[in-house]
């Protein structure tokens, strides 16, 4: 909306806006033609918005035809974010782009603005391609707005720049002329010179001067006090009523307002805003602290998307769990990460994921040469998981053992608990792990399986080779298992065919196994099984080998009388095979350290 | 400077009244003392002696509330007019985000008004603050006596106001011209929270 108050025969011309005054007009006489764009820049209160609609309108006047759209950067902003909230964003867009002439007010605050100037870039280079005018104003000329984009600093600078300075008396007293014609006021030429006298360094102080002269004819008051500033002579002003503090408070205001820089002024309201909502604002404190100028609004929908986050999250976790009602993490977007940590942890106590069988165990496991360096591997991810071997991919043969050694790992990580510390040990294999997903899927709960999942210390997963043309199970694990080894924790596989050979599996998660070890289970033979009569459960064929009577340090010493070297060079062998892994010290099995070539 | 304290959205300034003895800086601060709401000031603290001239200082400290999203506090102090105070003027100086110079328009005062004027400028040259950059505010305190006694505001401009900085006729007894003199150096004051660094401790 451009006022039509605003004219060029209304517009007092003198040496400090005559440059500016002819480009305006030289541009109502042909837009997008001569000085396109057109940027006027002044202090406060100079008349550039005057100047502006004074454009507009003599645009409408002169080309009736041609649509003139006049806005503030401040509305230009407001009507994006309300067009993309509706979802129009790109209507909007299109309607600025088509005007025949675009006329923006206070361009000085796209400083730290960067969706608005890429924004704004774009529509200049549209209008300025389609012969559109455009005219900017701002409080600065364009070299001097901070943290303004480059490109956009040469475009707004590419037409004609024309400044426009402080009036001087005579400049001052034909405005005064134009303001008493615009209300039908008739004060004599020496009231007028008088009010004009003083070096008002902005119309608007001139325009309240005037207005304080009227304010005293009108009670009849004509030996009021004089104009400030009209005279320098100090007068005794008569202490007024009880108002006195309201009315000095009102003025501090005021000064505070106009002091204080105005993105401070609106960080701050947002501070008290969402402290009255309850959450901890020290985030946007700090960069209430900082030098620069933020895109506020940014800053301030970023925080509302945490805070609604954080509300979502304990709504959530409050119903799995009454007593994490008011957690103060619910309230702090710099903790969010904590709560939704809490979420996790409230998720898998209330639904919690399959645990290893409490049958297998470490010390039921026959230490035999085709299996000790499996089991002096286990006994390193048990003493310290998480941190030499992770992934650890178990491989082998159909009962050699593999299922054993996984839920024997899982157990012994699972007792690690303490009153201080729980472990919680997901140990689940994969065809029912996807028929969890699947599971999860139908009732729309997949965020709650995984979050299961991700809240263990330590994921334990059977018959990984079984995930060949799982694609959606292979890509939940893929990121589990991102979550789960950037987290520090443990995550340790069993598959009978290793890595590298798991074709039908992404090669990314593939990538991911080849990352850590993988270690071949081997057979414990069958004469051995038989000599130590080692139970064997019809059909238990992943536990039967191995199973045995407990043993004494079982992992690392070999069975008496085994032939640890001769029997084991095979293995040595195969597990050289693989490019990435390394075996020093070999043959000797007391003394071997695997190594992780890098 | 003003404090401007971003993190715990405070502004706190310091505003002193100096004057030579017994020119009203006591007054203006009572004067004050009694227009503000009680929930909106703290107690004034004023150690006079029994015939009521100060003898260390007056502090009246002011809550202006929220404005604009910043608490604000003003400070409020006066100093010992008494030439043999010189040492507690300079520590209630210290820190001051600006000056009230409460003169007394009596004319027989007048050397006792260049003098204090003359002592604010040599304390704050010895606290190594420019006294051109400190935001300053002259008052004619005791404009109300009899004619004769006082000299009129345009003397006294031409007498102090030699720097040209805003200035106020006043009867502080009675109040007249004490919150244009408060609002005056306020506004001064307050213009300087853009060149506060941010929040920065008070230097």
């Amino acid at each position: 909306m451009i006022d039509g108050r605003l004219r060029f025969d209304n517009y007092a011309v003198g040496p400090a806006n005559r440059l500016a005054v002819s480009a305006a007009r030289a541009v109502v006489e042909s837009p997008g033609a001569v000085y396109n764009p057109l940027f006027i820049c002044s202090g406060s209160g100079l008349g550039k918005t005057h100047l502006m609609a004074a454009i507009g309108n003599g645009l409408r006047a002169q080309h009736p035809g041609l649509e003139v759209e006049l806005l503030s950067l401040d509305d230009l902003v407001d009507q994006l974010n309300a067009a993309v909230a509706a979802g129009h964003a790109d209507a909007v867009k299109r309607r600025w782009q088509s005007a025949g002439a675009l006329l923006l007010d206070d361009v000085q605050f796209l400083t730290g603005r960067a969706e608005t100037q890429s924004e704004l870039l774009r529509m200049l280079n549209a209008l300025q391609r389609a012969g559109r005018q455009i005219v900017m104003t701002s409080d600065r000329p364009p070299r001097e707005i901070d943290d303004a984009d480059a490109r956009l600093l040469s475009r707004l600078a590419g037409g004609l720049t024309v400044d426009i300075g402080v009036p001087d008396f005579e400049m001052r007293v034909a405005i005064l002329r134009h303001k008493c014609a615009e209300r039908q006021l008739e004060l004599p030429a020496t009231v007028l010179d008088e009010i004009a006298r003083p070096p008002w360094t902005n119309v608007r102080e001139l325009q309240g001067a005037l207005n304080r002269v009227v304010a005293q004819q009108a009670i009849g008051d004509v030996t009021g006090p004089p104009v400030d500033g009209a005279c320098r002579e100090p007068q005794v002003v008569p202490a007024q009523s009880e108002d006195e503090f309201e009315s000095f408070l009102s003025d501090v205001a005021a000064a505070v307002a106009e002091s204080v820089e105005s993105w401070r002024v609106q960080l701050t309201e947002c501070i008290e805003r969402w402290d009255r909502a309850g959450f901890r604002t020290a985030m946007l404190a700090r960069v209430l602290a900082q030098p620069v100028a933020p895109d506020v609004e940014a800053l301030d929908a970023r925080f509302a998307a945490a805070c609604e986050r954080l509300r979502a999250i304990e709504e959530d976790a409050v119903r799995l769990n009454p007593a994490l009602a008011g957690h103060p993490s619910f309230r702090d977007p710099d903790r969010l990460a904590d709560a939704e940590a809490l979420l996790l942890h409230a998720y898998a106590a209330a639904e919690p994921p399959p645990c290893p069988d409490p049958r297998f165990t470490i010390d039921r496991i026959v230490g035999a040469p085709t299996n000790l360096l499996a089991l002096r591997i286990a006994a390193t991810v048990i003493d310290r998981p998480g941190a030499d071997y992770n992934p650890l991919v178990l491989t082998g043969a159909g009962g050699a053992g593999k299922t054993h050694l996984l839920h024997a790992i899982g157990n012994a990580l699972a007792a690690r608990s303490s009153p201080a510390r729980s472990w919680t040990v997901a140990c689940v294999d994969v065809e029912s792990w996807t028929q969890q997903l699947i599971a999860a899927m139908q009732t729309d709960t997949v965020d709650r399986w995984r979050a299961r999942y991700r809240s263990c210390d330590a994921l334990l997963i059977d018959d990984l080779h079984l995930l060949s043309g799982k694609e959606r199970a292979q890509e939940e694990l893929f990121h589990l298992f991102n979550a789960m080894h950037d987290a520090g924790k443990q995550v340790v596989f069993a598959s009978a065919l290793s890595p590298s050979k798991m074709t039908d599996v992404a090669a990314r998660l593939r990538s991911r196994l080849d990352g850590g070890l993988t270690v071949d289970v081997g057979c414990v033979p069958e004469a051995e099984r038989v000599a130590r009569h080692t139970p064997v459960s019809p059909g238990d064929e992943a536990a039967a080998p191995t199973i045995d009577l407990p043993a004494t340090d079982p992992i690392i010493r070999p069975l008496p009388g085994a032939s640890v070297v001769a029997s084991s060079e095979g293995l040595v062998d195969e597990f050289f095979l693989d490019p990435e892994k390394v075996v020093t010290d070999w043959p000797g099995p007391d003394g071997r350290i695997v190594e992780t070539v890098p | 400077m003003p404090v401007v304290d971003y993190p715990g959205r405070e502004i706190t300034c310091k505003i002193v009244y100096y004057g030579p003895g017994r020119s009203g800086k006591t007054s203006n601060l009572q004067y004050i003392y009694e227009r503000v709401p009680a929930e909106r000031r703290g107690a004034m603290v004023s150690l006079a002696t029994h015939n009521e001239r100060t003898l260390f200082f007056d502090f009246l400290p002011l809550e202006l509330g929220t404005i604009s999203g910043f608490t604000t506090r003003f400070q409020l102090y006066t100093v010992p007019g008494q030439a043999y105070y010189r040492n507690t003027r300079k520590l209630v100086l210290q820190g001051a985000d600006g000056v009230v110079f409460v003169a007394d328009s009596q004319r027989r005062q007048q050397e006792e008004n260049i003098e204090s004027l003359r002592d604010l400028h040599e304390a704050l040259a010895d606290q190594h603050v420019d006294p051109r950059t400190l935001p300053l505010v002259l008052q004619y305190n005791k404009q109300d006596l009899p004619r004769d006694l006082i000299s009129p505001p345009h003397l006294m401009e031409e007498e102090l106001n030699f720097r040209g900085v805003p200035s106020h006729a006043a009867d502080a007894l009675t109040g007249a011209g004490v919150f244009e003199t408060l609002r005056s150096i306020s506004e001064l004051v307050l213009r300087r929270l853009n060149a506060t660094s941010h929040a920065g401790a008070r230097t």
